[in-house]
């Protein structure tokens, strides 16, 4: 080993140790803004999840604003949203479901049982849409824009007090 | 009483310390003999610290609610085995274990080694008292484990339930004993740079500690994958959490430094480079237990957060790792490398061995510390997931892993024989296994089938070294060597078999209704209120059938008072080729049941691979110990005499 390298191994320990101090005297803030606002998904597609009905291509949505929402119908907190996105749809928001980790008979008992409330239903079975998504869980609520651009980001299951928030953000982007 | 006996023994140990790190120094300035006596020392202080240990097993054993950590961390009502590994369950009880394993690292050292020089025994004897005296001033300083309460309370805060677990019992200390017991190549090192003598006496010596501390890292990683595995209800066996990578840089590092290690001792070659890792794989020990318990990096292992603890441990880290890089810098130009070596050789092969390994751990390493840095310097936060290192790490473990297969078979100094024809049958079985999965199985991912590939390959190459000769006059480390690295296909056969074969199935369901997952066909067909010691359950019974037999399974939910908390209890049934893994979650308005079903196909190897990975290191440790106690006892009859 040359002199130089020999000195390596203490570099990258003092790079290490500044870091580390750094962290010791800034505490981490753990709220973790959105990073997907502003991205550009128009190339993500999810193929139909139900036999009959439209799949999701992101930037193929009519020159129109979407909601796009994440379920599954294993997700019991799923369950409680639908009435808001139903109350979202006869408001005239255009909601568009991805289905996680789901299959085609169960999404259709899902959607039997506790209602309906999306345009077009894509399927994402191995969860790629929702990492293309930066999602982490569902279910997962974003608004796109007429380009396929992200422009609002709701995580968990959406309150009675969201439905006005996100049909205001839509009706913005309308314009 | 038995809290005071505890903080005075550590008092004393401290003192002892001192005692031993002068003495240390003195013998390395002059030609004072020092060496008798700091044995002494040594091992009068690994005792006091296993006595102050014991003392914290007997508090919290009797639930004694005046000493404070036990009424945090302890209650009542919580089973015998959880109140004694509830001491360990603990930021305060688990550095005293730490302690506790590095001075008994240092007694051991005092008492057993016989082959290296006198300077250079005081002198690592030496560093490892600097080392012991800097965590017990942290101990008796910023995180005394014996600090009482005054009055003393009624009961206690209970234990985190996900803790109360016999994982708890073992997975820690076994790991400590491996991230410490590197403590010891970490001092003769820095003793041999002090008094220049690396060599390949020094190589022989240092290599048992290392392989000991090897095995244990082995077992504890292996252990606490599987704790997470089923205690968590994930249905993942890593997650390259900061903490699981906290244990596994260590291990890369000893396991680089366990195979150059036989180098020195071999051929006295690779001086530099082995002292150097010999540094950083202790070094990364401390770096694990400073993010551990310092929490700055988030993770799953949520421990308390201290400002104050962190910025002493992050001083000693910065004193310890500093000095002897600084050491090592300086004294590194003065080592002479040893005897030269051809490109075919099994030197060249293990230096190829080590410079992946290094490379891995550069991958862990910046990937888990990358976060940190980004905000650091840009502000932004991110998170560095699976995805980076196993598309990262992977292909260079996989090419690891094939020349695990070649390298042992390589002569020393220069091979002249050609060696590819000794592979053709594994050759043959890693492409067989290749062209068969791509005919049965065309539809899985490219890093899981040519691992599957890779595991044929290893599983028949690594058992050649005993081929063509009679196994039993092998030396038992070659037998080690060989057991090891057919652990690493058996393995490797098991992670590549879950990551292509996994199947998954999450669904809500209702009282009766039948899911199928994998070839299995699962049916709920209760869920019911249970109890247990101090906790309560809702527990379901799914009925599990594949044709034959039908088998029942009963995943909980508990809910744990004190504290309160919710645990997911899996139910996981093990078959000979694979686990089905169950897990029920949260009711819905209509009284429907959350499951999580995974059947995973011969999952079991990996662990049963961490095992015998193991069982190889034990092996050539304990064969090892053998021959030279016999070839002790051949050449000097008396020599028992003369140390007892």
């Amino acid at each position: 080993m040359s002199r130089t390298l020999r000195f390596a191994p203490l570099v990258i320990l003092l790079v290490l140790l500044t870091g580390l101090v750094w962290r010791l005297a800034t505490p981490s803030d753990t709220t973790i803004p959105s990073k997907m606002i502003g991205s550009d998904l128009s190339n993500v597609r999810a193929p139909a999840a139900l036999p009959g009905r439209d799949g999701v291509h992101v930037g193929n949505a009519f020159r129109n604003p979407r909601v796009i929402n994440f379920f599954a119908s294993w997700c019991v907190p799923c369950i409680a949203e639908v009435p808001l996105l139903q109350e979202l749809k006869r408001q005239g928001v255009g909601v568009d479901g991805i289905a996680v980790r789901d299959r085609p008979q169960d999404i259709a008992a899902f959607l039997k049982e506790r209602g309906d409330p999306y345009d077009a239903i894509g399927a994402d079975p191995k969860s790629n849409v929702q990492m293309q998504f930066g999602a982490s869980g569902v279910p997962e609520t974003f608004i796109v824009d007429a380009y396929g651009v992200v422009r609002y980001q709701h995580i968990g299951p959406l309150e009675a007090k969201d439905v006005a928030i996100i049909r205001d953000k839509w009706a913005s982007l309308r314009k | 009483m038995i809290a005071e006996t505890g903080l005075a023994a550590l008092w004393l140990a401290a003192g002892l310390a001192a005692l031993q790190l002068i003495l240390g120094i003195a013998a390395l300035r002059t030609e004072f003999a020092a060496e008798r006596a700091m044995r002494g020392i040594a091992v009068v202080q690994g005792v006091l610290t296993l006595l102050a240990f014991a003392m914290l097993l007997i508090v919290f054993a009797r639930t004694d609610l005046s000493v404070a950590l036990v009424f945090e961390n302890s209650h009542s009502a919580k089973p015998f085995i959880y109140k004694v590994a509830g001491a360990w369950g603990n930021h305060e009880g688990s550095m005293l274990l730490w302690v506790t394993v590095l001075s008994a690292s240092g007694a051991f050292l005092a008492l057993l080694s016989r082959r290296i020089g006198e300077s250079t025994l005081t002198a690592a004897l030496g560093a490892q008292a600097a080392l012991a005296l800097g965590f017990y001033a942290f101990l008796l300083v910023a995180s005394n484990p014996f600090a009482r309460l005054d009055p003393a309370p009624i009961e206690g805060r209970g234990l985190n339930p996900l803790l109360q677990d016999p994982g708890l019992a073992f997975h820690p200390p076994t790991l400590y004993l491996g991230y410490v017991g590197l403590s010891v190549a970490f001092s003769l090192a820095v003793g041999a740079l002090l008094t220049r003598q690396v060599d390949s006496r020094l190589g022989r010596a240092m290599r048992p500690w290392v392989l000991a501390a090897w095995i244990m890292l082995t077992l504890g990683i292996t252990a606490g994958s599987y704790w997470a595995y089923y205690e968590l209800g994930w249905g993942g066996w890593w997650f390259w959490d900061p903490v699981e990578n906290a244990s596994l840089m260590p291990w890369l590092a000893a396991t680089a430094l366990l195979h150059s290690i036989n180098v020195l001792a071999a051929r006295g070659a690779l001086k530099a480079w082995t002292m150097m890792l010999a540094v950083i794989a202790f070094s990364m020990s401390m770096v694990g237990t400073f993010l551990v318990r310092s929490g700055v990096l988030t993770s799953v292992h949520a421990f308390a957060i201290d400002p104050e603890r962190g910025t002493f441990l992050l001083a000693l880290l910065a004193i310890y790792v500093g000095a002897a890089f600084t050491l090592f810098a300086l004294r590194g130009a003065t080592l002479k490398e040893g005897a030269p070596f051809e490109l075919v050789s099994r030197e060249s092969g293990l230096v190829i061995n080590n410079l992946l390994l290094s490379v891995i751990l550069a991958i862990v390493f910046l990937g888990t510390l990358y976060p940190l840095f980004v905000e650091a310097i840009s502000g932004e936060k991110l998170s560095v997931g699976a995805p980076y290192f196993n598309a990262v790490a992977g292909p260079l473990a996989l090419l690891l892993a094939v020349l695990v297969g070649v390298g042992p078979l390589l002569a020393w100094r220069r091979e002249r024989r050609a060696i590819l024809p000794k592979l053709r049958v594994p050759a043959l079985l890693g492409i067989t296994a290749l062209v068969v999965t791509i005919v049965l199985a065309p539809g899985i991912a490219i890093l899981p089938r040519l691992a599957l590939g890779v595991a044929a390959f290893l599983g028949a190459a690594a058992i050649l070294p005993l081929v063509g000769r009679n196994p039993l006059r092998a030396p038992p480390e070659t037998w080690g060597m060989v057991v090891a690295h057919v652990g690493i296909a058996v393995a490797l056969a098991g992670m590549a078999a879950n990551a292509a074969f996994t199947t998954e199935r999450l669904a809500v369901a209702r009282l009766g209704e039948a899911l199928d997952v994998g070839p299995w066909v699962v049916r709920l067909e209760s869920v019911a209120p249970t109890a247990g010691a101090n906790w309560t359950a809702i527990e379901a019974q799914l009925r599990a059938s594949r044709g034959a037999a039908p088998i029942v399974l009963k995943p909980q939910t508990r809910y744990f008072s004190d504290p309160p908390t919710e645990t997911n209890e899996a139910a996981i049934q093990t078959f000979w080729n694979g686990q089905l893994y169950t897990v029920v979650g949260k009711p819905d308005p209509s009284g429907a049941w959350q499951l999580r079903l995974w059947w995973k196909p011969f999952v079991t190897l990996i662990w049963l691979g961490g095992a015998i990975i193991a069982l190889g290191g034990a092996i050539a440790l304990f064969g090892r110990a053998l021959r030279a106690w016999r070839a002790r006892r051949k050449r000097e009859p008396n020599w028992r005499e003369r140390y007892i």
